[in-house]
């Protein structure tokens, strides 16, 4: 994968940062506590498979505690406190966000296996910049379109997944907070040590207690949080199979519920695009944190006048993708999050070689330890495949072609997903008209994977419903 | 002509400027950076483009070429020393048997305003006071003006003079604004047989960037793969530290590819890059910075 002639040495981020506790207990009511349960378990370092914490389990007691500490704080103090002196709160936590960013991107890069270039540079500016953005609404939710004074729910219960933890515990903690909720956060069981960090920087704050309650544990945990009667709001990030569960879950109570679900979203290329901008945005749209992105770009639709070429760039680039230590500052594709996703990615893939697609992946040295699976592309592939409609959340392509923009439309929506799109084009007119086609709740225009706090993002179809960020993801929070 | 130009990819300058920013990331470190640093210092064409250049200036740089620094002698002489027509000659003789080439401008550098048969003769005249290079500048005006033919044949006829002298076309990038226009300019000078293409003079802001960088050898690879020719790239202007000139070195290798990490396919124009190159090295040989004063203004 690199040249000998200008191989760069080893340049890892320094695991000092962070400091990793063997065990930790529950967050509830502003106090670490132990479980009433005995359960327990593991997170690991997905890039060594070293053990890295022994967490609980939280069992129904636990959250009993937690929602009853979060409903004390909700009724004494957070949802009768002026949205401006809320917004103090949330400015402190971005701003200690911001001041012990290093540590908290080091962490995030052992404990889910992504690429320290990816945690630095993408993750924590776009944490602390979710709570400065909500931070600006929490006194200005009169204004935001949903009346005078929008009340906010409750009690939110909040279930995160374990491809960006602290920045979908951002996308959740921000503007519930901002718009009064107090909450309980569950964090995947493969990754909780960012929350958990999180949890002190609440204490750093000042932050009320109660008013965040982070409850480790795994799926019998998240059903006992979402199922809970003490609860407002529900919001999940996950598989659209937990998704179903939950929906089923909450329906005939008073629980308001968002979803943000998986997704197979089509990254369209047109023989005018331009071409080396558009094989960035298809190794970003792919590969940016190992494909485990629910709005990946994992189909590529390639107008077939451009295919040859196009393949040929795209290859070439492959090559030159750096897969390693998530720590090194060059590594490019890091570890898979965990031994069972990597089991999905190989049997789909074998799948996919199975039903008749040819597969590709640049020569590639995997680590001895760990979970890695190379940066992979599938060509000739159909639209009946199994790895054209299943996602496969891992750093697998499928490329598949089309004729005409009709075509490519068609083909793009013909899957039960719906979060995003990728449009390249250079002609303005095209990219506006396939954007008024494309039934997904994100059209990139000549990019992909671009987030910002202010721009709302959520899904169509089985991709889920709500949208979080910008102005609209209030109203998930707020009584409208 | 027109319609092959524009009929190349476009560029979309966001993604250009997001990748060139990516690339600009790497860290460079230990024996990394110290080969870095060694191959930085090889591909350097020592500059001096000055209205008040004297032979003496010119005789000092080159013994500056030969020897960057007397205190490290494993030190790899520079690639090239770069002069006004008029004083290759004073080049020539200073760097006779050191394998350091001279470089000259030339075309009416560095406006490139003037007739064909004045161009011809300014690069005819530096070749034959020895010069092995000649970095000559496009009509920009005939280009912004869309006559590329014009530009194209100035190329061709500047090449017919040069002979066995390499060729370096300077697009001046900064004056062509756009990255379309960088990538066609690059496709063009290539076209009329250009052996490098070079972003600038060093005497318009902006000079060279990452990205024009970027953009150019993207251009330089494309044709390799098209034509079988590889192409050189020089990016001059603005470069002044060793980190800058390390970023310029990743986006080679991520971008052209390895074989573009060599004197005779990548070059940077610069004066200054040239100590700061030497300091950081002595810095990893020695572990302490020297002072400026240390390293000799030539």
């Amino acid at each position: 994968m690199t040249d000998a002639l200008f191989e760069y040495a080893p340049a890892p981020e320094s695991r000092d940062l962070v400091d990793i506790r063997s065990s930790y207990g529950l967050f509830i009511g502003g106090e670490w506590v132990d479980s009433l349960g005995d359960e327990r378990g593991k997170s690991i370092n997905p890039a060594t498979e070293e053990v890295l914490a022994e967490i609980a389990y939280a069992g129904q007691p636990d959250v009993d505690r937690a929602v009853d500490a979060a409903r004390k704080a909700y009724d004494s103090v957070w949802s009768r406190m002026p949205g401006s002196e809320r917004a103090k709160y949330l400015f402190r936590i971005a701003r200690v966000i911001q001041e012990r960013a290093r540590e908290l991107a080091v962490l995030e890069s052992i404990d889910n296996g992504k690429p320290i270039r990816e945690s630095r540079d993408i993750d924590l500016p776009l944490v602390a910049a979710h709570f400065f953005y909500y931070a600006g609404w929490a006194d200005k939710l009169g204004y935001a379109g949903f009346g005078p004074e929008p009340r906010p729910l409750g009690v939110a219960a909040q279930v995160i997944p374990w491809n960006f933890p602290l920045l979908m515990l951002a996308w959740k903690i921000a503007p519930a907070l901002a718009c009064g909720n107090t909450v309980v956060l569950k964090p995947a069981e493969t990754t909780p040590l960012t929350a958990l960090l999180f949890a002190e920087i609440c204490r750093q704050a000042d932050l009320p207690p109660g008013v965040v309650n982070i409850v480790t544990g795994a799926g019998g945990t998240g059903q006992a949080l979402v199922t809970h009667p003490g609860v407002d709001k529900v919001a999940f990030t996950g598989s659209t199979e937990v998704g179903r569960l939950i929906a089923r879950g909450v329906a005939g109570t008073r629980k308001r519920l968002t979803l943000e679900l998986g997704g197979k979203a089509a990254n369209i290329v047109f023989e005018d695009a331009p071409i080396d901008q558009a094989v960035e945005g298809i190794v970003n749209g792919i590969f940016f944190n190992q494909g485990h992105v629910c709005c990946a770009g994992s189909r590529l639709l390639v107008q077939e006048s451009v295919e040859a070429e196009l393949l040929a760039a795209l290859k070439r680039r492959l090559g030159t993708l750096r897969l390693g230590d998530p720590l090194d500052k060059n590594t490019d594709i890091g570890a898979i999050n965990s031994s069972a996703q990597l089991e999905k990615i190989r049997s789909l893939s074998a799948e996919g070689e199975a039903e008749g697609a040819a597969r590709w992946s640049p020569p590639c040295v995997l680590p001895d330890r760990g979970f890695w699976f190379p940066p992979t592309l599938f060509t000739g592939v159909s639209q009946s495949h199994r790895i054209a409609r299943e996602e496969i959340f891992g750093p697998v392509l499928s490329v598949l072609t089309f004729r005409t923009p009709a075509e490519a439309v068609e083909k793009a929506n013909n899957t039960p997903y719906g979060l995003s799109a990728g449009v390249w084009t250079e002609k303005g007119s095209r990219i506006l008209w396939m954007a008024a086609r494309l039934r997904a709740g994100v059209v990139w225009a000549n990019t992909f994977n671009r987030f910002d706090p202010a721009s709302p993002f959520g899904g169509y179809k089985e991709s889920g419903y709500g949208r979080e960020g910008g102005r609209h993801g209030l109203e998930a929070y707020l009584e409208v | 002509m027109r319609a092959f130009l524009h009929g190349l990819p476009g560029v979309d300058q966001v993604g250009a400027d997001q990748r060139a920013a990516m690339l600009a990331t790497r860290s460079i470190k230990t024996t990394a950076k110290r080969q870095a640093i060694d191959l930085a210092v090889s591909m350097v064409d020592l500059t001096t483009l000055e209205g008040a250049d004297t032979p003496g200036k010119v005789r000092a740089l080159c013994v500056k070429a030969r020897h960057p620094d007397v205190a490290q002698p494993d030190v790899p002489r520079v690639a090239a020393v770069c002069v006004y027509p008029d004083l290759v000659a004073e080049a020539v003789t200073a760097l006779r048997g050191s394998g350091v080439k001279v470089a000259s401008v030339a075309t009416a550098f560095p406006s490139g305003r003037a007739t064909l048969d004045v161009k011809v003769a300014d690069t005819v005249h530096a070749v034959a006071e020895g010069a092995d290079e000649i970095d000559m500048v496009i009509d920009r005006g005939a280009f912004l003006s869309g006559r590329y033919g014009k530009v194209h044949d100035e190329i061709v006829a500047v090449k017919a003079a040069c002979g066995d002298a390499h060729l370096k076309v300077i697009l001046e990038t900064g004056e062509l604004a756009t990255y379309d226009n960088v990538r066609r300019a690059s496709w063009l000078s290539m076209l009329a047989g250009a052996d490098f293409i070079k972003t600038s003079t060093g005497k318009v802001s902006p000079a060279s960037t990452l990205p024009v960088t970027l953009i150019m050898l993207e251009a330089v690879r494309d044709f390799a793969a098209a034509t079988g020719r590889k192409v050189g790239v020089k990016s001059a202007g603005g470069i002044r530290t060793a980190k800058d000139a390390i970023k310029y070195l990743v986006l080679v290798n991520e971008t052209a590819g390895p074989d573009w990490l060599d004197p005779g396919l990548y070059r940077l124009g610069a004066s200054s890059l040239l100590n700061d190159l030497l300091m950081q090295r002595q810095k990893m040989a020695t572990g302490h910075y020297a002072g400026p004063d240390y390293f000799t203004l030539d």
